[in-house]
């Protein structure tokens, strides 16, 4: 008991167990609600939904599906990057959702419309989303405006903004841009043999790239010094301006650093030609969304977040795999959507695990009573 | 049924082990009936984890509490109010945009169909106030009010839930001289008519003054329990310490040489109101001497310190450093010369959130011995650096270096901010109420610290509160009232009572008062 006492109350142990009763949780309510409406298949079903890709036979097949499950991961870490970033210096970047549009928005243009090569038009994305992320951040330190409400407005006005940009290159006959292949060939991410390894011409070097954009930013933030001053504006904006850091600066580039993640995250989606932009579309996509859940499953650790980003993506695409005869078309987004919103209460489940070693592990009675309990 | 027990909480033979310390090793308290007993020990020596067994926040290993000679499990704080144990802790519980008569009936709120019915509670309230001295205006908002009221709020809140054992933990520790002698006469009067009161303080002067017995304890032991009236301070220091104390710090007299820093014509801007907080204040600090700001708290000290320090900007007049004129200068600039051991430590002074390494480097980490040319940290540098000072300074903790410093209690978080200024390079020392909330060997040793930091030369700026201090330390006091500065005074010719007077805006020099 002594030894495992120690063990429980490392940090990083307490993360990885509370997210993995999240997930029980989630994959449990998910299991009741497919019990109440079909119980003959619910086990099947939500066998088929935690199976994904495995659902075809190990081998050429399994491990194509497996490629477009990560294909869809790398813009997932990219948002959850981003939404981590910024918590750490105490913003929450709801903003990522529109920095992605605009990402996408602008990878797609400069590769269509200007036949730019891909790691351009990454990069201008990348660009697009941090001036996005700077507006919210100018107007957060010089007139204090909610990050969250500048954020949500923002997403909407890149939104109809990308939409009208990208009519200039959309397909005549139909609402989807033109394909890369054949249009912007040049655009395309290369695959450096990834995708005779996975059987899937969408697989990527952007997968590989997102892991090492994980580990930079834990770099950032862990090592450095610009991670210190990010971390102590976070924690404690007055005691930041004490030890002389500029915490508005430090604001402002934090916003613009996470806008570019998100945004590079995009092109990472669509430069790899697995999707095609719906110039009608009316609603923000949810990958930016999904990048909180993310960011707070993977216990707002860089590397945390391409595990949980991994997972997300793996039930989201294990969705399609659920019986439609059997169960209505809506539930396969309803159980994922239950799982995404149970990965929220990470910190919830994080604080009862720690809250019960309280008791035992609190060095001194301050620590409680500034905690600000009763 | 044994109706006579003299006693109204015993806690008998309480341990309390938290990992790698016994904070509680085999502890009795025995609170008599209608008493004031003190309780005190050094920064950890575990008073406030024994009051925490008491109060229900932690559950002791061994030993048991009794109530009325009954023994009792205190499972909760709720349990604890239930057997009409309240406390005051340190930092207040008190929402902020609330009013007084709200804050005090939160929680036991009389409801008639869902509505508040706030009209009983208020007469209660006033009654309270009347019979113990206790003045609050009910219906001013928590923020709008002085720290010594929200004091008071919160000691009516224990009364208004009849409680009837109250524990006051460090009470003095946020109040001006004057609060602290209303405070003293209010828990007399509580004490008169039957209340019970435990009194956590390491403040020897104020334990004479108002306690009946008191518990002494060192690093988690009882070092024993004696009645006031058969001690004195010194023997309650060595108790407490462990070592004789010097109360008083030897200083030579000093030496003063060059203006280090020089203030001229001085305007703050107040955040509370329209006018402005310092007022046309000019004076030097030369090295080698001890200035003090005195003061009652909210007379501008603060506004001067965060002008000089650079965490708000002067309206108008000249700050120079060395000779250098820093009055727009970044406080990242004006830190190449200045330490500045802020007001607040939790505001300014620390990040809780970090360990207490990287605290003790958060005025030097972007330097080249903790910084690489590439921006990386090094933190095999910073730890190094952050043990030598917790040795040094003798800061307490847990874990040393990795302690997380929320984790750590006030006067050990104080000391590293200590350790951390007087460590870094410096000509000029601000220091604001230093030792606030620290016993007595910490004090020792901080104002050592300070009157060395002195006497190698550098200049201090010490602010304080506490007229002792004052008195103890400067070299020359500077007294401010309403945002001017109204005397200068030599400590050696002055007597407290004539501070007193200037503090307090009776008298001033009239060729001080700048306009």
């Amino acid at each position: 008991m002594k030894n495992k006492k120690s063990f429980m109350e490392n940090p990083a142990v307490q993360g990885i167990l509370s997210a993995l009763i999240c997930i029980v949780i989630g994959v449990l309510i998910g299991y009741i609600v497919l019990l109440v409406i079909n119980p003959a298949e619910a086990g099947t079903g939500i066998m088929a939904i935690m199976k994904n890709f495995f659902n075809y036979p190990i081998g050429k097949i399994g491990m194509k599906y497996f490629g477009s499950t990560l294909v869809k991961t790398a813009p997932l870490i990219m948002c959850a990057l981003s939404i981590c970033f910024c918590y750490k210096v105490g913003l929450f970047n709801i903003g990522a959702a529109g920095q992605y549009v605009v990402g996408a928005g602008v990878s797609l243009y400069t590769a269509l419309a200007w036949g730019l090569p891909w790691y351009l038009c990454i990069i201008l994305a990348g660009l697009g989303g941090a001036l996005s992320g700077l507006l919210i951040g100018v107007l957060k330190a010089f007139l204090n405006v909610n990050e969250v409400i500048s954020g949500i407005m923002l997403n909407w006005i890149s939104l109809y903004c990308v939409n009208m940009l990208l009519t200039g290159v959309k397909e005549p006959s139909s609402p989807y841009t033109l394909p890369l292949t054949g249009h912007g060939n040049a655009g395309l991410i290369p695959s450096l043999g990834l995708s005779t390894l996975f059987n899937n011409d969408k697989v990527t070097i952007a997968i590989p790239l997102s892991i090492l954009f994980a580990i930079l930013v834990w770099v950032i933030l862990d090592k450095t010094k610009f991670g210190y001053e990010l971390k102590a504006t976070g924690y404690n904006k007055n005691a930041a301006k004490y030890a002389g850091m500029k915490e508005k600066k430090n604001i402002i580039i934090a916003l613009a650093i996470g806008g570019a993640l998100a945004a590079i995250g995009a092109s990472f989606l669509y430069l790899s030609g697995i999707e095609n932009w719906e110039v009608g579309r009316s609603s923000v996509p949810g990958m930016g969304f999904n990048g909180i859940a993310a960011t707070f499953l993977g216990a707002l650790n860089p590397i945390g977040s391409i595990f949980s980003s991994f997972f997300i993506q793996h039930i989201t695409d294990g969705a399609v795999f659920l019986d439609k005869t059997a169960f209505p078309s809506q539930i396969p987004d309803l159980i994922t959507a239950i799982i995404i919103y149970l990965c929220g209460f990470m910190g919830f489940i994080k604080m009862l695990l720690a809250g019960k070693k309280k008791n035992k592990a609190a060095p001194s009675a301050e620590t409680k009573q500034e905690g600000g309990k009763q | 049924m044994e109706m006579e027990c003299p006693y109204a909480v015993e806690m008998l033979g309480i341990t309390k082990r938290f990992p790698g310390i016994v904070a509680n090793d085999n502890i009795t308290l025995q609170l008599k009936k209608g008493e004031i007993h003190a309780l005190l020990g050094e920064n950890g020596a575990g008073k406030s984890t024994l009051m925490s067994v008491l109060f229900g926040l932690y559950q002791a290993e061994e030993g048991t509490i009794k109530k009325d000679g009954k023994e009792v499990q205190i499972n909760d704080p709720n349990d604890a109010n239930a057997l009409g144990i309240g406390m005051v802790h340190q930092h207040f519980k008190l929402v902020q945009c609330f009013t007084v008569l709200d804050n005090i009936i939160l929680g036991v709120e009389e409801t008639k169909h869902g509505m508040l019915k706030k009209d009983d509670a208020r007469k209660k309230v006033l009654a309270l106030s009347e019979k113990y001295g206790l003045k609050v205006d009910p219906d001013a908002l928590i923020q709008d009010i002085t720290v010594g009221m929200q004091q008071r709020t919160e000691i009516l809140k224990m009364l208004y839930r009849d409680n009837d054992i109250l524990i006051f933990d460090e009470p003095t520790a946020v109040l001006t001289p004057q609060e602290i002698e209303e405070l003293m006469q209010i828990m007399k009067n509580l004490a008169k008519e039957g209340k019970s009161i435990l009194f956590i303080s390491h403040k020897l002067n104020e334990i004479m003054e108002v306690a009946d017995r008191v518990t002494v304890l060192r690093r988690g032991k009882c070092i024993g329990t004696v009645n006031v009236c058969d001690t004195n301070e010194n023997e309650l220091s060595r108790m407490m310490v462990g070592r004789d104390v010097k109360l008083v710090a030897d200083k030579t007299p000093a030496q003063p040489k060059d203006v280090v820093l020089d203030v001229e014509n001085l305007t703050v801007a107040s955040k509370n109101h329209n006018n402005n907080a310092v007022k046309h204040v000019s004076f030097n600090v030369r090295q080698g001497e001890i200035v003090c700001i005195a003061g009652i708290d909210g007379n501008g000290q603060t506004e001067l310190v965060y002008g000089i320090t650079g965490l708000e900007p002067a309206k108008e007049g000249k700050i120079t450093i060395c000779g250098k004129d820093v009055t727009n200068a970044s406080i990242r600039e004006r830190s190449a010369e200045m330490s500045h051991i802020p007001e607040d430590r939790h505001k300014h002074g620390l990040i809780l959130e970090y360990p207490l390494d990287y605290n003790m480097v958060l005025q030097r980490y972007w330097q080249p011995e903790f910084t690489t040319k590439g921006g990386f940290l090094k933190k095999d540098a910073i730890r190094k650096y952050s043990d030598e000072l917790i040795e040094k300074f003798d800061v307490r903790s847990s874990q040393g270096s990795d302690t997380m410093t929320r984790s750590m209690s006030g006067g050990n978080q104080q000391k590293a901010i200590v350790a951390r200024e007087l460590s870094k390079e410096h000509k000029l020392l601000v220091a604001v109420q230093p030792t606030r909330g620290l016993d007595v060997g910490a004090i020792e040793f901080i104002h050592r610290q300070i009157i060395d930091s002195r006497d190698a030369g550098d200049a201090v700026l010490l602010v304080s509160l506490e007229l002792e201090e004052v008195m103890n330390l400067s070299d020359r006091i500077l007294v401010m009232y309403e945002g001017e500065i109204v005397g200068e005074l030599d400590p050696k010719k002055i007597t407290t009572e004539e501070l007193g007077l200037y503090m307090a805006g009776a008298k001033r020099d009239t060729q001080k008062g700048a306009e």
